[in-house]
C-alpha cells in the first residue's frame, strides 16, 4: 500500500508540473481581454445563412445602415424589389422580408433608409441589392447586445466563405470604412 | 469626408436645403471584460467551498445546494458558457495554432478543476459543473446499470475525448460545444434536433444517474485521470467499515469498488495469472488494431473541415460531376484563387487528418487494452470504498452509511444538540 502510496505522489506531482507548465507556456499568450465573433463585410456573399444557423431563434447578426457611405438614393436598390411599380413604401415594391427599412423623405431628391432592428432577420437580401448596384452602405453585423457568443459560433460554421471570425472585444464590430477595403 | 471608397457609385448628398445631420450608426457594445474576473472568482469559490462540503462538513443537501447555485450562475445566468469541458478545445487549438489568441478565463475554467481534482478528486463534478448539477438534480428513481453495460458505455466518453482533440487540433470545429446537449436548456433556444437530444438526456437522467458525465463527459475522463492519483477523495466513511454495502446499492454511479469477501480473499489462482498475462498481450494488438482503424477514417474525419469540403466540391464541379454550383463554391470562384492552391492545402490537411486519426485511434488502442487488463484485475480490499476514476462525489453514500449515521450523533452529542 505504502508503495502505491509513493507512485500515486509521483505521478500527482508529475501531472501537477506538466499542467503548470502547460498553463504558464499557455498564460504568456493567452489574453486577459475576451474576443468576440464578427462578420468581415468586404468578405460576406449575403448567401442568407445568418438569419438560419444563429442558435437564437432570431439571429444576432442584423443588417446595419452606414449613413456616411449612403448615397440617400430615391430608387434604393437595397429598399425596392428589382421592378417596383412605383417608388412608394407600399409592402409589393420593399425587398425586406418583414419591412424593417425605414424610408424617410429629406430633401428632393434625397431619402434616409434606417434599419428598425427589432424587426430585421438577418437575411441580408438587402445588403445584396445595396452592394451590388448601390454604395454598399448595408452590411450585415453581429449584434453585441443579442450574440451569446459562444464558444464555436454555429453562423461561423455555416458560413460558405469563412466570413465570421473572432476580434477582440473592444473592437467588436467591423464596419466598413471610407477609406475602403483595409 | 468622401473618400476613394469601393462601390460608392452615388455620391453622398450634401443637405443645402435642410441642413440634414446624417445619423450615426449604432454599435451596442458586449459584455464588460471585467466580469470574466468574476467568473474566474466564482469558480475558484466554488471549487473552494466543494471541497470543504465533501471532505469536511459530508452533507449531502448543503452539497446539493451548492449545485443548484452553480446551475443557477454558470447554467442559466452565463448561458452555459464558458465552460470547462469546452475548454480542452481551445486549449488543444492554442497548443497547435500559433495564431490563436487564447481568452485567460478559459485556461483558468480548463486547468482549475484539474488541479482540485488531483489533489481532492472530481469536487467540481460534485457541486460546480451545471451539466453534472443539473442530471444530478434530476436524478429521481435511480435504476442501477449492469457493470459489463457501465464499462462498455464508459469508454464512449474517451473516444469522444480523442475525437474532439483531433477535430479542435485540426481546425475542424469544436464537436463538444455544437452536439452539447444541455446549452440549448440554458440558453432556452437551440435548433430543433439538439432540443430534443437535450429532453431525452433530461429524462435519461431522472433513471440513470449522469449520462452524460458517465458516458459521454470528455472532460470528466481527464477529471477521472487525475482524481486517480489524488491526494485526498471523498470516503464513504472516516470511521471503520462495516461491511453492510448500504452505501454500493445507493451509489447511483456505480461509482463504489466493494470489498473483498472473506473467502477470496486469497493469493491468484493460476488461472487469474494466466487470464492478466492474456490481457497484457492483447495491448499490443488493440493498439495495432487502433492505429490502423485510426487511419482508414482520416479520410472522413477531414470532410468535416471547410477547406477540404470544399476542394471537394469544386473537383466535382470542375470534373462535370456536378452541374449546379453552391455558395461555397460560388464565394471561392469570385475570390479567383486557383483550383490547384486549394486541393494543395487539402491534400495536405487530409494528410494530417490521417495523422490525427492514427494517434487517436492508438490513444482508444490504449484505453480498451488497459480497461481489459484492469477488468482482470482484482485487487484485495478491506473495505467497500470509493472508486478514484469514476467517484463524483455526490454525497449520496455518507447518507446512507450506518458509521456516518453514528459520527453525526455523537458530533451532535458533542456540540449538545441531544442530549
Amino acid at each position: 500500500m505504502k508503495r502505491r502510496a509513493f507512485f500515486n505522489g509521483l505521478a500527482r506531482m508529475a501531472a501537477l508540473l506538466g499542467l503548470g507548465g502547460l498553463a504558464g507556456r499557455l498564460a504568456r499568450r493567452a489574453q486577459a481581454g475576451h474576443t468576440v465573433w464578427q462578420i468581415d463585410p468586404w468578405k460576406c456573399t449575403w448567401c442568407g445563412k445568418c438569419a438560419t444557423e444563429c442558435v437564437l431563434e432570431l439571429s444576432a447578426v442584423k443588417c446595419v445602415q452606414f449613413y456616411d457611405i449612403c448615397g440617400y438614393c430615391d430608387l434604393c436598390t437595397g429598399y425596392f424589389e428589382p421592378q417596383p411599380n412605383k417608388l412608394n413604401t407600399g409592402a409589393e415594391n420593399q425587398l425586406c422580408p418583414t419591412g424593417a427599412i425605414i424610408r424617410k423623405f429629406i430633401e428632393d431628391p434625397y431619402y434616409e433608409y434606417s434599419i428598425n432592428e427589432p424587426l430585421c432577420v438577418g437575411c441580408g437580401k438587402c445588403v445584396k441589392g445595396c452592394t451590388l448596384f448601390g454604395n454598399g452602405s448595408f452590411f450585415l453585423q453581429i449584434r453585441h447586445d443579442r450574440c451569446l457568443n459562444c464558444n464555436e459560433c454555429s453562423i461561423a460554421k455555416a458560413c460558405p466563405v469563412q466570413a465570421i471570425s473572432r476580434v477582440p472585444a473592444d473592437k467588436p464590430y467591423r464596419f466598413k470604412t471610407l477609406e475602403g477595403k483595409q | 469626408m468622401i473618400a476613394a471608397v469601393i462601390n460608392q457609385r452615388f455620391p453622398p448628398p450634401q443637405f443645402t436645403e435642410t441642413g440634414h445631420q446624417m445619423p450615426q450608426m449604432t454599435a451596442p457594445p458586449p459584455r464588460l471584460g471585467a466580469l470574466d474576473w468574476l467568473d474566474m472568482g466564482v469558480l475558484l469559490a466554488c471549487l473552494a467551498l466543494a471541497t470543504w462540503l465533501v471532505l469536511r462538513r459530508r452533507q449531502r443537501r448543503e452539497l446539493m445546494l451548492l449545485g443548484l447555485f452553480s446551475l443557477l450562475y454558470f447554467g442559466f445566468w452565463r448561458n452555459g458558457c464558458v465552460c470547462a469541458i469546452g475548454s480542452i478545445q481551445n486549449i488543444t487549438q492554442a497548443l497547435f495554432d500559433s495564431a490563436y489568441a487564447l481568452p485567460l478565463t478559459v485556461l483558468v475554467f480548463g486547468v482549475l478543476p484539474l488541479v482540485f481534482a488531483l489533489v481532492v478528486g472530481r469536487v467540481f463534478c460534485a457541486a460546480v459543473c451545471p451539466h453534472g448539477a443539473f442530471q444530478d438534480l434530476m436524478l429521481l428513481k435511480p435504476v442501477q446499470l449492469p457493470v459489463w453495460l457501465e464499462h462498455g458505455l464508459r469508454l464512449l466518453a474517451y473516444v469522444y475525448l480523442g475525437l474532439a482533440v483531433v477535430f479542435a487540433a485540426t481546425g475542424g470545429g469544436y464537436i463538444i460545444c455544437r452536439f452539447d446537449p444541455f446549452v440549448q436548456i440554458f440558453r432556452l433556444t437551440g435548433s430543433l434536433t439538439m432540443i430534443l437530444t437535450c429532453v431525452i438526456f433530461l429524462l435519461m437522467s431522472i433513471f440513470i444517474g449522469r449520462p452524460y458525465c458517465r458516458f459521454l463527459c470528455p472532460y470528466g475522463v481527464l477529471l477521472g485521470l487525475a482524481g486517480s492519483v489524488s491526494r485526498w477523495r471523498a470516503r464513504i466513511t472516516p470511521d471503520k467499515c462495516t461491511l453492510c454495502r448500504r452505501c454500493q446499492n445507493e451509489c447511483p454511479f456505480n461509482a463504489i469498488n466493494k470489498a473483498t469477501p472473506r473467502t477470496l480473499q486469497i493469493d491468484p489462482t493460476p488461472e487469474d495469472k494466466r487470464r492478466l498475462a492474456m490481457r497484457c498481450a492483447l495491448l499490443p494488438l488493440v493498439v495495432v488494431a487502433g492505429l490502423w482503424l485510426g487511419g482508414l477514417s482520416g479520410d472522413s474525419l477531414a470532410k468535416a473541415h471547410h477547406t477540404v469540403a470544399l476542394a471537394e466540391r469544386i473537383h466535382l464541379e470542375d470534373a462535370g460531376v456536378v452541374t449546379d454550383t453552391t455558395d461555397a463554391s460560388n464565394g471561392f470562384r469570385a475570390e479567383g484563387t486557383p483550383s490547384e492552391k486549394l486541393f494543395a492545402e487539402a491534400h495536405a490537411l487530409i494528410a494530417r487528418y490521417v495523422l490525427a486519426g492514427r494517434l487517436c485511434g492508438v490513444w482508444v488502442g490504449l484505453v480498451v487494452g488497459f480497461k481489459l487488463i484492469v477488468l482482470a484485475w482484482r485487487p484485495r480490499r478491506q473495505e467497500f470504498e470509493t472508486d478514484a476514476v469514476r467517484c463524483v462525489a455526490c454525497a449520496r453514500c455518507f447518507e446512507h452509511c450506518p458509521q456516518e449515521h453514528k459520527r453525526r450523533q455523537k458530533k451532535m452529542e458533542q456540540i449538545g444538540v441531544v442530549e
